[in-house]
């Protein structure tokens, strides 16, 4: 019960940050894919530094930062949509979509990875 | 997603008094997209109440379909690649309908579909196949979703434009 509870309240947190930096990004005229890629790194770092830590942590961390918080930031649906639309912007859209593609699994892998080694040391 | 409609904000004019002797003068270029307005509360709470059940849903599918460290997470894979397909007919159907409500895509894309879905758990779940000794399966994991999801948001686009027509 607490555990949902966590989830929840983690998932409503993470959502309004989310939309937070959408906006702080439409505010600043930036074009889509950067307030989704910069989602997907900082909760995959977060993300990475929790597994990390692993079994030292109350069970509830997790469920509130992790599943809740750190999975309702990231999202993948918004990820392969914006990629979509780039890709059908013509040709330097498809570029442009490649290289979304390329940059976000290479550094949401990277400091997914470092945080997890981070916190393992911890 | 761009195409947003302009959004009722606070004027957004000069803040200083206007001088009436300066002579006119050429008014500067202004930046083409509209000024983006303070998100009102009751965007802010349905994205809320969408995070929390997306998330909600997440969780619960993970239960119901639980793996080990070094298995293959179907339950992620599913959640992600459903999302994908649903924020294509979403994002169809919000932008070739004018009269969609304003709270629709908040809540439902922002909100429902972005607590579902995720990126970071992805990104631990292929590095822990790594770590586990499972290179095959962390790679078939990680270009598997990636090749899934935009197919599923070609579907869910199709998919919007058969429903309307």
């Amino acid at each position: 019960m607490l555990t949902w509870a966590a989830v929840l309240l983690g998932g409503a947190v993470g959502a309004v940050a989310r939309f937070g930096v959408n906006w702080l990004a439409a505010r600043a005229s930036r074009p889509p894919p950067w307030a989704t890629f910069t989602v997907n790194v900082v909760g995959s770092l977060v993300l990475g530094l929790l597994a990390g830590v692993g079994t030292a942590l109350p069970g509830w961390v997790g469920a509130l930062v992790g599943t809740g918080f750190c999975g309702a930031l990231t999202t993948y649906s918004t990820f392969g949509y914006e990629t979509v639309q780039l890709a059908g912007s013509g040709p330097a859209g498809r570029g442009r979509a490649l290289l979304n593609v390329v940059a976000t699994l290479t550094v949401g892998l990277g400091v997914a990875a470092l945080g997890w080694y981070l916190g393992s040391r911890l | 997603m761009s195409p947003s409609r302009p959004r009722p904000t606070e004027p957004t004019g000069a803040t200083g008094a206007a001088e009436p002797d300066v002579p006119d003068e050429p008014v500067p270029p202004r930046r083409p997209s509209p000024p983006v307005g303070r998100p009102r509360w009751d965007v802010i709470a349905v994205v809320a109440l969408g995070g929390a059940l997306g998330s909600a849903g997440r969780y619960g599918l993970l239960l119901l379909w639980p793996h080990t460290p070094d298995g293959f997470p179907w339950a992620t894979l599913g959640t992600n690649l459903s999302g994908c397909a649903l924020i294509g007919l979403l994002m169809r159907l919000v932008s070739t309908q004018l009269a969609a409500h304003r709270l629709v895509q908040p809540f439902f894309v922002t909100g429902l579909l972005g607590g579902f879905t995720t990126f970071s758990t992805y990104a631990v779940e292929t590095r822990g196949l790594f770590a586990a000794d499972r290179p095959g399966l962390a790679l078939g994991y990680l270009v598997g979703t990636l090749a899934g999801a935009l197919v599923a948001v070609r579907v869910g686009i199709w998919a919007a434009d058969r429903v309307r027509s």
